[in-house]
């Protein structure tokens, strides 16, 4: 087995997107490996070349990755079950990119199923589960939600710097554009700026259409090394950078605003050698509009406080200073609990040109970022560049 | 106090002192006498020095500003569905620590980010005779 070099001796050989929004009699691990099917293809590879395994899903437990190599009848040498929320699926192409640099193995796939929508999931406003879980002892007695976690982070935010409701509900009103060009989007039909603010309250000042929908899907993602990768049947994407990081209340001091993001862009923007101003798209966990906007300051594409304006006024449309989700993101494309593949997916179709209506014109570098866990409690980040094959 | 009926928190050895002190009105909060961390969430150990030995528990002023806040209008989870809208917060005691908590007795447009709250104490019921209560606070 030879090695690549780390990280830009590493591609991604092939993706795939579950067209499904509703699959009320599919499974979990059924999704993933249709995804599992659809990648390899995508790749112009087969299973038998397949010898790193990587997977995480919202039911998926200690064994999981164990449960769903058994599923697939698989016997890869490399097993990671990582599990840090809905970016789980952004670290684990870092850490196949490190497991094929070590020649740990050669051919890794990456998936992810779930069907949160047919299971009538409560994702957002559902608590955060029994008090007696050592985890959430000193938040299920508040009435911890994801969304209230979220809307914390919003309303300080706002106190702080003066970001308006308007701002926000600008960035749903985007995603709402972006998915009218995608044909695969849960949601197509154009909303406007009052929409959002009319739509009801679920945690001021986050309104319904302030938070991402819920959908069932999954998605696949094939990684190898570069090497291999130009040889296969779809053009590679080249991984040039990554990194990953954690934030949360530490001992009740930390700053509120700063997440992960800042943290792992830093790391993953280093290693690959690149500025803000090389950055065509941007991919990002939108789990909430104030997920974007807080996402974007601490990538730092603008300063802390300017994220409004950044996104106002077509900002982060197609043809704006940084389009960010072309997809339409999870705001309206698909959110199944854990949406960090499809920012790879979509990063991926994009730098191969593949994406049709909504491509980004002249997409050579991309960042996705991967929010799992709530910016406003506790959390991960992981954070990918990758670039075209010139 | 609050129309929110607080699931029963789950107290480990680690965390107990918290909320015992709370089924004594007192806001417990817990302090390491080698590096002097005030420290909340309560663990088993100092989470600078890695070590027991120096952590005490000590009983807080219950006093402390509003970090940040959210109205919660939806919440399906027990004991919470019925008492929206609700206030959840973040509240910086001012021992230094943050504390997520709810505000209680006061209405939704009055509360506002660095106002100043004071702790109470909502007491529980429980089938195994503690005498734990779920600190919260009000506006001061």
């Amino acid at each position: 087995m030879s090695t690549a070099e780390f990280p830009t001796g590493v591609a991604i050989a092939g993706v795939y997107e579950h067209p499904s929004r509703f699959s009320p009699n599919k499974t979990e691990f059924q999704i993933m490996a249709e995804c599992a099917k659809g990648a390899l293809d995508d790749a112009g590879l087969a299973r038998e070349d397949v010898d790193g395994l990587f997977g995480a899903s919202m039911s998926m437990g200690m064994m999981g990755i164990v449960d769903l190599a058994e599923y697939l009848d698989m016997r890869p040498d490399y097993l990671d079950g990582t599990n840090i929320g809905g970016s789980s699926f952004v670290s684990h192409v870092t850490h196949a990119a490190a497991a094929i640099h070590a020649g740990l193995c050669s051919t890794a796939l990456v998936l992810y199923g779930s069907t949160a929508a047919s299971n009538a999931m409560a994702i957002g406003t559902g608590g955060t589960g029994g008090s007696k879980n050592p985890d959430t002892a000193f938040s299920a007695p508040y009435g911890m939600t994801t969304v209230g976690s979220y809307a914390m982070y919003a309303n300080l935010h706002m106190n702080k710097y003066g970001t308006t409701s308007e701002q926000l509900a600008e960035i749903a009103v985007t995603m709402r554009q972006h998915a009218g060009l995608n044909p695969l989007a849960k949601m197509r039909t154009p909303i406007t700026i009052d929409d959002v603010l009319e739509s009801r309250m679920i945690s001021r000042p986050l309104h319904l259409l302030d938070c991402c929908i819920i959908s069932d899907g999954g998605g696949a993602v094939v990684v190898t090394s570069l090497e291999r990768a130009k040889n296969l049947k779809t053009k590679p994407v080249h991984l040039l950078g990554c990194g990953e990081a954690v934030q949360h209340q530490g001992v009740g001091d930390s700053d509120l605003l700063t997440i992960a993001a800042k943290q792992s862009s830093l790391t993953a923007m280093k290693m690959a050698g690149i500025k803000h101003s090389d950055i065509d798209f941007a991919m990002v966990y939108d789990s909430f509009t104030i997920t974007v906007l807080a996402t974007l300051e601490n990538l730092g594409f603008c300063e802390p406080g300017e994220g409004g304006d950044f996104v106002s006024n077509g900002g982060i449309g197609l043809g704006g200073q940084l389009p960010v989700n072309p997809d339409g993101g999870g705001l309206s494309s698909n959110h199944p609990g854990m949406r960090g593949i499809f920012l790879v997916i979509e990063a991926v179709k994009q730098l191969r040109g593949e994406c049709g209506d909504r491509q980004v014109a002249s997409a050579e570098i991309a960042i996705a970022h991967g929010t799992g866990g709530t910016i406003g409690d506790k959390h991960s980040g992981a954070t990918l560049v990758l670039g075209a094959d010139r | 106090m609050s129309s929110i009926t607080h699931p029963n928190p789950y107290a480990s050895w680690e965390t107990r002192g918290f909320w015992e002190g709370a089924g004594r009105d007192q806001l417990v909060l817990q302090k390491c006498t080698t590096c002097g961390l005030v420290q909340h969430r309560p663990r088993g150990v100092c989470a600078h020095c890695l070590d027991s030995r120096g952590l005490e528990h000590f009983v807080a002023s219950g006093r402390g500003l509003i970090y940040s806040y959210t109205v919660t209008e939806q919440n399906q989870a027990k004991g919470f569905v019925e008492a929206c809208p609700y206030i959840m917060a973040y509240v910086t005691l001012d021992e230094g620590p943050r504390l997520l908590t709810v505000i209680v007795d006061c209405e939704p447009d009055s509360v506002g980010i660095g106002m100043s709250v004071i702790a109470g104490f909502a007491s529980q019921e429980r089938d195994d005779g503690e005498l734990f209560a779920i600190p919260v606070f009000r506006l001061s």
